[in-house]
């Protein structure tokens, strides 16, 4: 039971991955169109991506 | 294709001048599998294992909370093992209390005595054996220790550290706010480090967040929170070796603190937007209501989960690339292994305020929910 369980972390971590990288992507375009707004999109951003790192570790966990 | 030979060339030239490194690095190993009968090579093999074990043991041993302030021990010429550091007191509750000091344990290789009683450290868990030369009896199945484990109130590493980390915190703020009254409201020296920090704390997270009505009276516990937390996170990374932000007790109980004060100082609209959420049909009502329960208790979990596993994983991550060094035994893995937890060490610094920054940011979010006075109502008219 060992290795469905560690594929299964490795695809969550990967949807964690491609979630945070689509995140940090959205606040650049965000931030170069409107440069004055960056300390709220870098907020904004920063929550998000906790939230979903949150699910990476509790994956991480599982294993 | 067109490639430029500069480049291509200067690669080929490294890689040459690099090969004999790799292959200096294996002839030692192969050597002896070739040399070596079946008998030895198995040897090899079992120390290869044992060196892995031990480094796996080494991590997991830093990550646990100890009876003993442990600093290093070295092997000196005469083949004895010393450790440098110093003892911990030790409170159990066993049918009485019993206070001693941690040295007795003698690094947990004997058994302390205590009025007639014997305890033992298992995996830096006291447990009671029964005479001085007792050992601890493990389960067969899964190797837990059958053991009496009494009531431990022990002043460990982790709480010695959070007690120093608190009187840290005491005085340095308690000076900083001396420093307002003596100097006619500027802040003097290490609190012109600290003020921006603090002001950046009540204006970007406590008023964003939950409002320029409520905000002051949970300023006391985010500012708390957030030093607390990213102190404790630079000690962690310190040589010290103290782990306390990546202990999950301590994280539990950060994020219960959190929980508690959510939900005692929440208003009705709080509470209307779990039990009977505005603007939804009766259905969605029934349904929303047993998901945002959970959700209020979800929240907190997450921030428990979060600071402990980022600390957790960041101390894994810089014990391994340490343990490089011993696994290739050559200059060649010491360099990689310095540069590496080099990088990864001032990554970590970043990660200490960040962690802090997020718990406190996610705290004042949820402090923000509770106080929140809606407007749905009059959106929904118009």
């Amino acid at each position: 039971m060992e290795i469905p369980k560690i594929i299964g972390a490795g695809l969550v971590v990967i949807g964690v991955g491609m979630g945070i990288g689509r995140i940090g992507g959205s606040a650049m375009d965000a931030i170069a169109r409107q440069p004055e707004a960056t300390g709220k999109i870098q907020t904004a951003m920063l929550i998000a991506a906790a939230l979903i790192e949150g699910i990476g570790f509790a994956a991480l966990f599982a294993v | 294709m067109v490639f430029s030979n500069k480049p291509l060339q200067f690669i080929v030239a490294v890689l040459v001048a690099c090969l004999p490194l790799f292959s200096s690095a294996n002839t030692a190993t192969d050597s002896v599998h070739a040399k070596a009968e079946v008998k030895t090579e198995s040897k090899v093999l079992n120390i290869k294992e044992k060196e892995a074990e031990d480094r796996k043991e080494y991590i997991q041993h830093h990550l646990l909370d100890t009876h003993d302030f442990h600093l290093f021990s070295y092997v000196d010429d005469n083949k004895e093992e010393h450790h440098i550091g110093f003892p911990l007191p030790v409170i159990l509750w066993d049918e009485g209390l019993h206070l001693f000091s941690s040295s007795q344990f003698h690094h947990g290789e004997k058994a302390a005595e205590s009025k007639g009683k014997f305890y033992k450290l298992h995996h830096e868990k006291i447990y009671r054996v029964d005479s001085a030369e007792g050992e601890i009896q493990l389960n067969n199945e899964n190797h837990h220790p059958t053991n009496v484990k009494p009531l431990d109130l022990s002043i460990t590493k982790n709480v010695f550290v959070m007690l120093l980390v608190s009187v840290l915190i005491f005085l340095l703020f308690r000076s900083l706010a001396n420093s307002y009254a003596k100097n006619n409201g500027v802040a003097k020296g290490i609190g012109r480090f600290f003020e921006p920090i603090i002001i950046y704390v009540r204006d970007e997270i406590a008023i964003p967040n939950i409002g320029e009505k409520h905000y002051k009276k949970y300023m006391s516990h985010l500012l708390t929170v957030f030093f607390f937390i990213w102190f404790l996170n630079i000690f962690g990374l310190s040589p010290l070796g103290i782990n306390v932000t990546g202990n999950i007790a301590i994280t539990a109980c950060l994020a219960i603190i959190t929980y508690i004060i959510t939900t005692l100082t929440a208003n009705k609209n709080y509470w209307g937007h779990i039990f009977w959420m505005p603007g939804v049909p009766v259905p969605m009502k029934l349904i929303l209501a047993p998901i945002e329960l959970l959700g209020t208790i979800i929240k907190p979990f997450s921030l428990m989960i979060r600071l402990y596993a980022n600390i957790v994983a960041g101390h894994i991550v810089l014990g391994s690339l340490i343990g490089l060094m011993f696994l290739f035994k050559s200059w060649f893995g010491s360099t990689l292994s310095f540069g590496l937890s080099f990088a990864i060490s001032l990554i970590e610094v970043l990660v200490a305020l960040l962690q802090a920054y997020i718990f406190t940011m996610l705290t004042a979010l949820y402090f923000g929910s509770a106080v929140e006075e809606h407007h749905h109502e009059e959106e929904a008219h118009h």
